[in-house]
């Protein structure tokens, strides 16, 4: 089992005509069962051709209507990135994947609102995020498919290859992965660390929780507390950010102390007083979880 | 990205918000002539930098004759102005703001940030102005007030007028308030700002709201659609690795210790630093060379930290997944040849094509470090710090 996707997700390419959207396409059809799996394109202006075989569309509504597709993955350049999510869930789609990095604040405060005032049922995931893996089954994002194996652990991470580390150590250890989820670095987004959370938890196919943090918000915290009293799976932590001075931006639009909110201590202790074990080794992030495991 | 408050007054001004009348300053006889100009028998002389608490650091005067801004604005020009955010060398001030002086009834306090729980952009205010607002809100919290904006209606009457309200302003004065109020919530909203700081906004003894302070701060994904942002823009109050390293698509952060990091990802970087602090050392920097990092990046990764006089070590810490290991190695090995390495460099690389990425740096005949793990990599590089002392 797993959360948000499997073998039978039908995915719908955004941005499918750029250079970092082709890349990943072909990437991500290469990976287990990628070649069913992504079944159109969208380009206003292309639409009739296709892209190595996938059908491009004009609009992501005729691109559902014609495959049945039921997710997308968004890599379309930030200034049109916002009204691509509000594509993908005006057409309602059930999840948009916006990989896309550098989006205005601004855009996505927007898109948000329309999306509640609405009553989207189109879960984002993102965006300035790596995307979604299912192990043997599909990948949606740009994450190396190859250091992933099959298995019982969920992984949900801000960062990117910090999520890419936490995998391989799993992997390194026998520890394979239902899904591995990657919600980006982003202030405004999409599915929270809590939002996983509960989806792992209801997933008969997750036996245990990587969750892995940042600088920033209070994300974490909330994830954390609800853990405390919902949570039926062992969850283990790291939080990266330790050393970051406050005021300073860390790469990540939204890795920054400010206000004195969001350290990286303040969050490790509200986990650990939520039961959630932490390392401050993320080397050892793959041996915490399997010592959690009964 | 950061402006200056005499531009910050500027652009709000723009959107109708009341400031006092001001000239900025680039030398004391402008300054003396901004003060003739504005006249009066009052004006403050401002230092402006980025830095907030300038004026407990000495870098904001009261003048009560033209000689005293003379004064003034000759010992402000030039300082090392030290605050609380400039760090213990301070910043050099090269500009400054003259204003005319206000008579002050009432301090009050309003911020404007993008809040991350509700998505949406919150409007603060507080009757507790002119102080360290963090310090309002860590201890009498229900002093700061706060509307969450729907952004369709954008801050609306009410709102404006309940928050007034709430932090004390007049009946007489109300109007005004919520037309200010409103006016900087525009323009906070219309210029992409993550940030936009009144404090004091005061009341005047004649019943005026003005904005005697102003800080923006602007969304740096959003300046693309706003060039007349990006002009304001002073590369005198930024370090000059960081604006050189932006110059190559190098995300870089001076820190203090003697440890440099080069790492690909923000989340892996930040891990990085932790674990060399975790093992008993200093980060000199945080460093993300990105996801498509070239060996020309790569060695201008490597001339950025060397910069660093005090630098002992470098640690590389590589996660390659889109990004091949033995094409980092080749840049590695190349950069550490053209930069000529002085100072020990340990290297931890994971992921696709990792053996052959290690050979290519055991065949470079450069001595290398190399590391399993990033625990082991911190530790190396540690250790390599203190045998270097």
């Amino acid at each position: 089992m797993s959360i948000l996707i499997d073998k039978n997700t039908r995915v719908i390419t955004q941005g499918i005509t750029g250079k970092t959207g082709q890349f990943h396409t072909r990437a991500c059809r290469e990976y287990a069962n990628g070649e069913q799996c992504f079944v159109a394109g969208v380009n206003p202006r292309k639409a009739g051709q296709d892209f190595e075989g996938i059908p491009i569309f004009g609009t992501v509504r005729e691109a559902k209507q014609a495959t049945g597709a039921n997710v997308s993955v968004i890599y379309v350049p930030p200034a049109g990135a916002a009204a691509a999510i509000w594509e993908a869930a005006e057409a309602g789609l059930d999840l948009a994947i916006c990989i896309t990095e550098g989006i205005p604040v601004r855009d996505m405060v927007e898109v948000r609102d329309r999306m509640r005032k609405h009553n989207s049922k189109t879960v984002l995931l993102g965006p300035n995020c790596p995307g979604v893996i299912t192990p043997d089954e599909l990948k949606i994002g740009i994450m190396p498919g190859h250091i992933h194996r099959k298995g019982a652990i969920g992984v949900v991470s801000r960062s990117g290859t910090l999520t890419y580390e936490a995998v391989a150590q799993l992997t390194e250890l026998g520890l394979g992965q239902s899904t591995a989820v990657g919600i980006g670095g982003d202030p405004v987004n999409g599915l929270k660390h809590i939002d996983v959370l509960k989806l792992f938890n209801e997933d008969p196919g997750t036996e245990a929780v990587v969750m892995i943090g940042e600088i920033g918000g209070t994300d974490e915290e909330t994830a954390a507390l609800w853990a405390k009293t919902n949570m039926t799976k062992p969850v283990v932590g790291f939080i990266a950010g330790v050393t970051a001075p406050a005021g300073k931006r860390m790469g990540h639009a939204g890795a920054i102390i400010s206000g004195g909110k969001g350290t990286a201590e303040e969050k490790l202790a509200v986990m650990e007083d939520c039961g959630i074990r932490v390392t401050r080794d993320p080397s050892q992030m793959g041996k915490l979880l399997k010592s959690a495991l009964k | 990205m950061k402006i200056h408050e005499y531009q910050a007054k500027e652009l709000l001004r723009g959107y109708g918000v009341t400031t006092p009348r001001g000239v900025p300053c680039f030398s004391v006889e402008d300054a003396v002539k901004a003060a003739g100009d504005l006249g009066g028998s009052v004006w403050v002389v401002k230092a402006q930098i980025h830095a907030g608490g300038r004026g407990k650091g000495g870098g904001v005067k009261v003048a009560k004759s033209v000689d005293e801004v003379r004064k003034w604005s000759s010992q402000i020009l030039g300082m090392q102005l030290k605050t609380h955010q400039t760090g213990p060398e301070g910043q050099k001030v090269k500009r400054l703001l003259i204003e005319e002086g206000a008579a002050i009834d009432k301090e009050l306090y309003v911020g404007i940030v993008v809040d991350r729980a509700t998505q949406r952009v919150c409007v603060m205010a507080s009757s507790e102005g002119g102080m360290d607002i963090e310090e309002v809100a860590a201890n009498t919290p229900e002093q700061i007030h706060k509307v969450f904006v729907d952004p369709d209606s954008g801050l609306t009457d009410a709102e404006a007028a309940a928050l007034s309200e709430q932090i004390g302003i007049p009946r007489s004065s109300q109007a005004q308030s919520v037309a200010q109020l409103q006016s900087l919530y525009r323009a906070f909203v219309e210029t992409d700002a993550s940030l936009a700081e009144i404090n004091p906004l005061i009341l005047t003894a004649d019943g005026n709201v003005v904005a005697l302070d102003a800080k923006m701060n602007f969304d740096e994904s959003a300046l693309f659609r706003h060039p007349e942002i990006v002009d304001m823009r002073d590369f005198d109050e930024e370090d000059p690795i960081e604006v050189e390293a932006s110059k190559h698509d190098l995300s870089y952060i001076s820190l203090d210790g003697n440890i440099g990091c080069l790492v690909n990802g923000a989340g892996l970087a930040m891990a990085t630093m932790d674990t060399i602090k975790l093992f008993g050392g200093e980060p000199a920097n945080f460093l993300d060379v990105g996801g498509g990092a070239t060996t020309e990046k790569v060695t201008e990764a490597f001339k950025l930290m060397l910069r660093n006089p005090g630098l002992k070590a470098i640690l590389v810490n590589i996660f390659g997944g889109i990004m091949r290991c033995d094409v980092i190695a080749a840049g590695v090995v190349e950069a550490a040849k053209q930069v000529q390495l002085g100072v020990p460099l340990v290297v931890r690389m994971k992921g696709t094509n990792e053996e052959i990425g290690r050979q290519i740096l055991a065949d470079s005949g450069l001595p290398i470090i190399s590391a399993e793990n990033m625990g082991e990599a911190a530790q190396r590089v540690v250790a390599a710090t203190k045998g270097a002392n």
